[in-house]
């Protein structure tokens, strides 16, 4: 595998799967040009007059579909882990004895290790998309024949419409549709809130089949998926685990030095100055997002100050939020517990997102460069602020992207994490691999303390009379390296041999995931 | 030759959910060498490191034959420390040299007796997870406890991983503070933490003086011992009906004693009488404890709220304490700190008639008039007394100048 330094200064592979890639070039270094790629035109003629493209099986669904050896079929994650039928789709492709698959999901979760036996024998090839738990171990440890490619959800938008991927099936899980194929996540017994992540496949994929077990008479309202993009409809007994695709409740942390980070950032929102009439905020759904969304609130109601909108993954404290008249509107791209979904299906203030609107790299403007604050995690970040939110210390791939790299576009991005977690600690001198440029990275803050990166000056400054524990990150990191009993050595890998790459949000090659030494 | 070989000491924490700590077990030979077997959860990033430091203190023990092996759930050095040295004192009970890691020196606060103690909070001795972020959570104290979180098999390894901390662990300015098992147990304790740098020693249970006074001569002795050169004050708790009615004697006892603190969970179950929300039952015991510490000018310290969800109940609770005559309280959660904080400290409203009083007196002074007067009344000595401790009080919590 022949290896070349991109303008991070970090070596990736010259090809990815047979093909030439673009090398990372910087921020804003590289300006496509021309055109996107292009759906495949279809005629109504050709559809049921009557509207039912209803097929009884998944089995003769693929068949009229055209699966065939070495095709790319695609998935959507919003039943989370609880999520049954793609390995319920790719049992089926087994028995139909198909193989070398591309899978092109927008994220895989643990409940997916039934699939690694297909990886094994051949079914997939290799898989593009976030991979979660035990999926990237099996990748690390190089038994994936092809390299993974790892997007963030604002990525695989992009690389469809790039056509770096061209969907041949998608396979479109459906809490709720009508025979017709339009669509919608917020009703029946599975539902999981907002279809956003299916948006592109519904849109480029030459064949689209919806899966449900909540088949409804024709209109299904809301249609986030549209059937005009679809083009069969199949019904099962049940997508998968309620309880697991949604948790009841999303439960507040206990951890005191959790809840420390939590309340740090919230104060550092409120004096910073970013919490003022009209602001927008995004959190994710992690102990220390929810408890900081749960200080902010405290601290919104004390000075009487109502957010315009923020943004999902909503739980019900986002929920609460609305409610209780302290923001707008939820923009929100997935619902994590029952209050989130139940809004989202009640509440016209609550609306669904996509990747297109929120993340999309070739739309005229996307949303999360509107948001005024994010708070989001990392697995590392360096002493210059690059983080790295896909990889552990010791090098094995065991997480996706997200939209962890299109938030980082937001006005000001703050990464709340630990300073080590048991005894790995978590600021580094060089991370494990490199998802997002410190020069977007704007505040870390840890319990031990709160560094604001030099370039925002701003910051600093507004900053000057708070008693927050403002400190730089090279003290924090001496700090715990001293704890730690010295600098952690670096991970094992076969510096040769790649497993995946990390896509930059603009389609170039930003870093490369090596197989681990075992 | 004595046959060694069969002896196995084993130590330390295993299984699934275990974080932060690790299981070590020594099986003493007669030949072969250290053969160390490792399985680290962070071997990557400091298998390395572990190896070093378990063969350095092989070296240290003057142990050259044994199968030794670890199973490590990313413990902290001090931890492993600590583990291996318990492991292998119970294979070879008899080996009196100890292992000590390099003082850290972050602990030196200079110590003063009548220092604030509004929180003081309780970390299990067997629970090296939560020693080493306790101090960034503000507590005026931290209490690494030897005695009822600790159980009866673990007394050695809780000593060695106490030890440990109070050596290595920054505590970011919380006072360093040890409660000891009760009677002769206590007194060995010592021997443990003295040594180290722990600054408050709590004795638990305390019925008479002559508790506190084998206490203090004990730390006396092993202060001359080993060279100590801060100071190490006692907090002695009553946690008992004979302890209450003592109470005045216990607190006079020593002039290490920088305070007084009561434990209701024992002395509820020595009444046999249940422990209430208003506490009423413990309304005696309390005011006894308040009224023992200040007369022997002492601080006097109320037991610990265990609802640790239940901040609104904790805060009516500190607001009571203050109310008798107590300065703090004991936790159980961080979460609890901000609050007893905030419920210690004067408010504004008192602030202010504090200082208009205390203008009042000094300018009466000025005047050379021994008649204080505001708003046309009269103020007595003891208001006025009253309001310059207010006035100290503010000042110790920054909320107004030294002018």
């Amino acid at each position: 595998m022949k290896f070349v330094e991109n303008k991070a200064g970090r070596l990736v592979p010259l090809e990815v799967n047979g093909e030439r890639r673009v090398l990372y070039q910087g921020l804003g270094g590289f300006r496509p040009h021309g055109d996107k790629a292009r759906p495949r035109i279809a005629t109504c003629a050709d559809y049921p007059a009557d509207g039912n493209k209803f097929v009884p099986g998944l089995r003769e669904t693929l068949k009229k579909a055209g699966l065939k050896n070495g095709m790319t079929i695609s998935t959507h994650h919003h039943l989370r882990n609880g999520d049954a039928l793609t390995n319920l789709l790719f049992d089926t492709i087994k028995k139909m004895g198909i193989r070398n698959l591309r899978w092109f999901p927008s994220a895989s979760f643990p409940g997916h290790e039934h699939l690694l036996r297909y990886l094994q024998d051949g079914t997939i090839h290799h898989i593009e998309g976030s991979m979660n738990g035990p999926l990237g171990r099996y990748a690390s440890q190089g038994k994936m024949p092809g390299l993974g490619v790892l997007r963030s959800h604002g990525g695989r938008y992009r690389a469809v419409q790039d056509g770096n991927v061209h969907i041949d099936i998608a396979v479109i899980a459906a809490p709720a549709a009508d025979a017709f194929g339009n669509a919608n996540g917020v009703q029946g017994q599975s539902a999981c809130g907002p279809l956003g992540f299916a948006l592109v496949d519904s849109e480029y994929a030459d064949q689209v089949i919806v899966v449900t077990d909540h088949l409804v008479p024709f209109p299904c309202v809301p249609w986030q998926i549209h059937g005009n993009h679809v083009d069969y409809v199949v019904k099962i007994d049940s997508l998968g685990d309620p309880g697991k695709i949604v948790s009841g409740t999303t439960e507040l942390t206990k951890s005191p030095d959790r809840l420390l980070i939590a309340e740090y950032v919230a104060r550092f929102v409120e004096e910073a100055g970013i919490m003022q009439n009209g602001f927008s905020f995004q959190a994710g759904a992690g102990g220390i997002s929810l408890a900081f969304v749960a200080y902010l609130k405290e601290k919104m109601k004390a000075q009487g100050v109502k957010a315009r909108f923020v943004r999902g993954g909503s739980t019900k404290y986002l929920v609460q939020l609305l409610e209780e008249g302290l923001t707008d509107y939820i923009l929100d791209g997935q619902a994590f517990d029952e209050a989130g979904v139940r809004s989202l299906r009640e509440n016209p203030r609550h609306v669904s997102t996509s990747p297109f609107t929120s993340y999309n790299y070739h739309g005229k403007g996307n949303f999360a460069s509107l948001v005024d604050v994010v708070v989001l995690g990392a697995t590392q970040v360096d002493v210059h602020f690059n983080a790295n939110v896909v990889t552990h210390s010791d090098g094995y791939l065991l997480h996706g992207i997200g939209g962890w790299q299109d938030c980082l576009f937001s006005k000001c991005v703050v990464l709340a994490i630990p300073s080590f977690r048991d005894r790995i600690p978590i600021i580094v001198d060089e991370v494990a691999t490199l998802c997002g440029p410190g020069e977007l990275i704007d505040v870390v803050v840890t319990e031990r303390g709160i560094a604001v990166n030099p370039r925002r000056q701003d910051l600093l400054k507004a900053l000057a009379k708070s008693s927050l524990p403002l400190r730089a990150l090279t003290e924090i990191q001496k700090e715990v390296y001293g704890l730690c009993g010295g600098a952690p050595a670096k991970p094992r890998v076969k510096k040769n041999r790649a497993i995946a790459v990390v896509e930059w949000v603009d389609g170039t090659l930003l870093d490369a995931i090596h197989q681990v030494v075992t | 030759m004595v046959d060694k070989s069969h002896k196995i000491g084993a130590a330390g924490k295993r299984g699934e959910t275990i974080r932060s700590d690790c299981f070590v077990e020594v099986a003493l030979k007669n030949s072969g060498g250290i053969k160390l077997k490792l399985e680290s959860k962070v071997g990557v990033l400091y298998g390395d490191s572990i190896q070093r430091l378990v063969f350095e203190m092989c070296e240290h023990f003057g142990l050259k034959h044994a199968n030794i092996y670890l199973e490590d759930k990313g413990a902290l050095p001090f931890t492993i420390a600590a583990r291996f040295e318990t492991a292998l004192k119970r294979a070879r009970p008899e080996l009196e040299t100890e292992f000590f890691l390099p003082i850290n020196g972050k602990n030196f606060s200079p110590p003063s007796k009548d220092r604030l103690r509004r929180s003081r909070l309780y970390l299990p001795g067997e629970e090296p997870k939560f020693f080493v972020n306790a101090g960034l959570h503000k507590p005026d104290g931290i209490i690494l406890d030897l005695q009822d979180s600790v159980a009866p098999s673990e007394k050695d390894a809780a000593r060695m991983l106490v030890r440990n901390a109070l050596r290595r662990i920054d505590f970011y300015g919380a006072e360093c503070m040890v409660r000891i098992n009760q009677n002769q147990a206590g007194l060995e304790d010592l021997r443990y933490i003295v040594p180290h740098h722990v600054e408050v020693i709590l004795i638990p249970k305390c019925e008479s003086a002559p508790q506190v006074i084998a206490v203090e001569n004990e730390v006396a002795k092993l202060r001359r011992q080993h060279g100590v050169a801060n100071e190490i004050y006692l907090l002695p708790i009553i946690e008992s009906a004979l302890g209450v009615i003592k109470a005045y004697e216990i607190a006079a006892a020593s002039a290490q004693n920088c305070g007084l603190a009561i434990g209701l969970e024992d002395y509820t179950a020595d009444l046999g009488v249940e422990r209430t929300r208003d506490g009423e039952e413990s309304r005696f015991a309390r005011s006894m404890i308040v009224s023992a510490a200040k007369a022997a000018g002492i601080q006097a310290l109320d037991s610990v709220f265990s609802e640790v969800n239940d901040l609104d109940g904790l805060r009516a609770s500190v607001s009571e304490a203050r109310s008798l005559g107590f300065e703090g309280k004991g936790c159980i959660h961080p979460r609890q700190i901000p609050v007893i904080h905030a419920g210690f400290m004067p408010s504004q409203d008192e602030i202010t008639k504090a200082l208009n009083i205390v203008i009042a007196f000094e300018k009466a002074q000025s005047r050379g008039s021994g008649v204080v007067a505001l708003d046309a009344k009269m103020i007595d000595a003891p208001v006025v007394k009253r309001a310059q401790q207010t006035i100290k009080l503010a000042r110790r919590y920054q909320l107004i100048g030294t002018n």
